[in-house]
């Protein structure tokens, strides 16, 4: 029977091929995800060398500049390799290697899932390589050689739109060639099931320690937290311990690209229908045949047609809110957190900065936000600056 | 009883792979026709979908061609309508479930049944999702047909079971597209099949000479053949008919 559903969305739709190993990946992380040893070492590894706790920062500046709600950021972009995903990466290598894989695969966008993959196998000792669109691999030229550096091999895609969702496919087609001694760290919580479920059980340390982190500094629970969503996993980790907490708002941020009405975009939620893709049963930019989209962001992290089946459900059952920023209002947040806090965010977490600026001076001085910060911007310095029609050189 | 039991019929079986409104539906027809007519059995058409995660570099620059095109769901049912009219071949549509999902299941499957279509496989439906569209395919009289994978081993009897027309025997690893060599144990799975059911079995993925056909036709019921037949349409477009014919034929009967 259909497993791991959110509401209607999710399952399990991939080639027969890979269905064994969907199985087994199911049934070693329901082990190890109880097993004291493994859960020690994970822990290890999250706090001795991807920097964990991560902080929870009070944003005084931003706070008094909007002159509204409280706002605080939850600092994903000083993790070690400078995003949230090495927090996921960390336990799928790790449970890989309990498995008795010996080599992994993965697909990146901006190339920060490539570039903590890479860095979780140098570290844990296995081999790499990492699926990347020839548009992305232009865009992040910097990535790739960092990629490279961490000793893995970087394959160049050039099918279908040449970015993000054909990584995946590309990925997924090199997996059914070689699953026996590979394991696929898939870097969102998307894909078939057991992959939604255990990206999401990875990342939701980020809301796990946010919630004691605001208990601690303001003894209550805050109004709203926020996040950019492409696939999904930053948001669904920083909501994930908040979804019983009723009170608390729970706000992605989509990419609306050029806008909303415009086809420049990629906005799932607000702009796609419910459809089947990439092994799970969700909402995706599509047209009435039922072909993907090619979809655009100005942020290679979003730059994806779906976004993960659980937070379909979040949207279905109105417990989660979905908003679009475009390219504009991000490049501003962005420019606007620099200038004010003295960070430089990702250009996907600008997304979220974004929808704080816009909507935090409206609320009241008793509420608070939480932003996650889910990635730091050195990689997005070159493009921000080329938005701005200055060309530098990196 | 569909069509596709006939298929299996005069021995072994001959199953031709094409993706529809490559370079367009009315070519797609003709070779169609071309390959009836060189003694195919059965004929597979695809539905080109924009991410087929399980086709090689051969059959997705077909799916991009074809789509490039402007082919649609709604134009490949006219043709098959159209080839309906001029023979009985039995005829299988190859898609993913998202261009079946979005065109509405009972839409779909009651078109397929309106058009002659007898049966459809989805390489991303597996066994654990049959339940998405699988009463509306029975209602209208369309064979879902089930996929057996190298790794499949101790599925392949619950597949098996619950399967119908025929079970499509993926060969190897991996995606579509010719291979030198097929290394799996098919015999074993073959056996594992005939153990739970008396529908045919057939294989695909990766053959395209003589000499395999020969050789995997002494125990299995079929061979597919997809990527070959696309790479002599991607070679030579439209004038593609007569060399589907030749290929089609030296297949045929290399495996009688």
């Amino acid at each position: 029977m259909s497993k791991g559903r959110y509401g209607i969305h999710g399952g399990q739709y991939i080639p027969e091929t890979l269905m064994n190993e969907m199985i087994n990946i199911e049934k070693s992380y329901e082990f190890y995800k109880n097993d004291l040893s493994f859960k020690k070492e994970l822990n290890d590894l999250l706090n001795n060398y991807a920097g964990r706790p991560s902080l929870l920062y009070f944003a005084e500046k931003m706070t008094k500049d909007l002159g509204g709600a409280k706002i605080y950021l939850k600092r994903e972009d000083l993790n070690h390799t400078g995003s949230h995903k090495i927090n996921n990466v960390l336990g799928q290598v790790l449970l890989a290697k309990k498995m008795g894989k010996t080599r992994v695969i993965a697909e990146t966008g901006a190339g920060q899932h490539g570039v903590a993959t890479a860095t979780a196998a140098a570290l844990l000792n296995v081999e790499c390589e990492i699926f990347m669109g020839k548009e992305d691999v232009k865009r992040q030229a910097l990535n790739v050689y960092r990629m490279e550096l961490l000793g893995a091999k970087v394959h160049t895609v050039t099918s279908g739109t040449m970015t993000l969702k054909d990584a995946v496919n590309e990925t997924f087609r090199e997996w059914t060639a070689r699953v026996n001694d590979t394991h696929y760290v898939l870097g969102s919580v998307m894909g078939p099931h057991p992959f939604p479920m255990i990206v999401r059980d990875f990342q939701s340390v980020i809301s796990k320690e946010a919630r004691e982190q605001i208990l601690k500094a303001e003894g209550r629970l805050p109004s709203a937290v926020v996040a950019c969503v492409g696939g999904g996993s930053n948001a669904m980790g920083m909501f994930y311990n908040f979804i019983n907490d009723k009170t608390v708002k729970l706000i992605g941020c989509e990419a609306a690209g050029h806008g909303i009405d415009t086809e420049k975009q990629a906005a799932a939620i607000a702009r796609g229908s419910l459809g089947i893709f990439h092994g799970m049963k969700s909402y995706f930019c599509q047209d009435k045949y039922g072909q993907i989209a090619p979809v655009y962001s100005i942020s290679a992290g979003l730059d994806y047609p779906g976004i993960g089946p659980e937070h379909a459900n979040l949207h279905d059952t109105n417990r989660a809110q979905y908003v679009p920023v475009t390219d504009n209002e991000a490049v501003n947040a962005f420019e606007y957190l620099a200038k004010t806090e003295g960070i430089i965010c990702a250009i996907e977490s600008a997304h979220a900065v974004a929808y704080v600026q816009k909507t935090a001076s409206a609320m009241k001085k008793d509420d608070i936000i939480i932003i996650c910060l889910s990635g730091r911007g050195d990689k997005d310095v070159a493009a921000i600056a080329q938005y701005r029609g200055i060309n530098i050189n990196e | 009883m569909s069509k596709i039991h006939n298929a299996f019929n005069k021995g072994k079986a001959f199953i031709g792979f094409l993706t529809a409104g490559d370079p367009s539906v009315e070519k797609t027809e003709e070779f169609i026709l071309e390959m009836v007519k060189a003694g195919t059995d059965l004929i597979e058409i695809g539905i080109p979908f924009s991410d087929p995660i399980a086709e090689g570099t051969v059959i997705q620059a077909a799916n991009i061609r074809a789509l490039s095109a402007g082919t649609t769901t709604d134009k490949i049912f006219d043709m098959v309508k159209s080839v309906r009219q001029k023979t009985e071949i039995p005829i299988v549509f190859l898609t993913y479930i998202n261009p079946v999902f979005k065109y509405g299941y009972e839409k779909f499957f009651a078109s397929c049944r309106q058009t002659g279509v007898d049966g459809i496989i989805i390489p991303d439906m597996p066994f654990e999702e049959k339940a998405e569209c699988s009463s509306e395919a029975k209602s209208n009289g369309i064979d879902i047909i089930s996929m057996i994978a190298p790794t499949s081993e101790k599925r392949i009897k619950e597949i098996a079971s619950d399967a119908s027309g025929y079970i499509y025997v993926v060969s190897s690893m991996g995606v579509t597209g010719m291979r030198s060599e097929i290394k799996t144990d098919l015999n074993s799975i073959l056996h594992s099949i005939k153990e739970v059911t008396s529908l045919p079995a057939a294989v695909g993925f990766g053959i395209n000479t003589v000499e395999q056909a020969k050789e995997i036709s002494q125990t299995a019921d079929g061979i597919i053949v997809g990527s070959a037949i696309v790479k002599i349409i991607e070679k030579y477009g439209s004038d593609a008919g007569k060399h589907i014919y030749d290929y089609t034929k030296s297949m045929k009967e290399a495996i009688l």
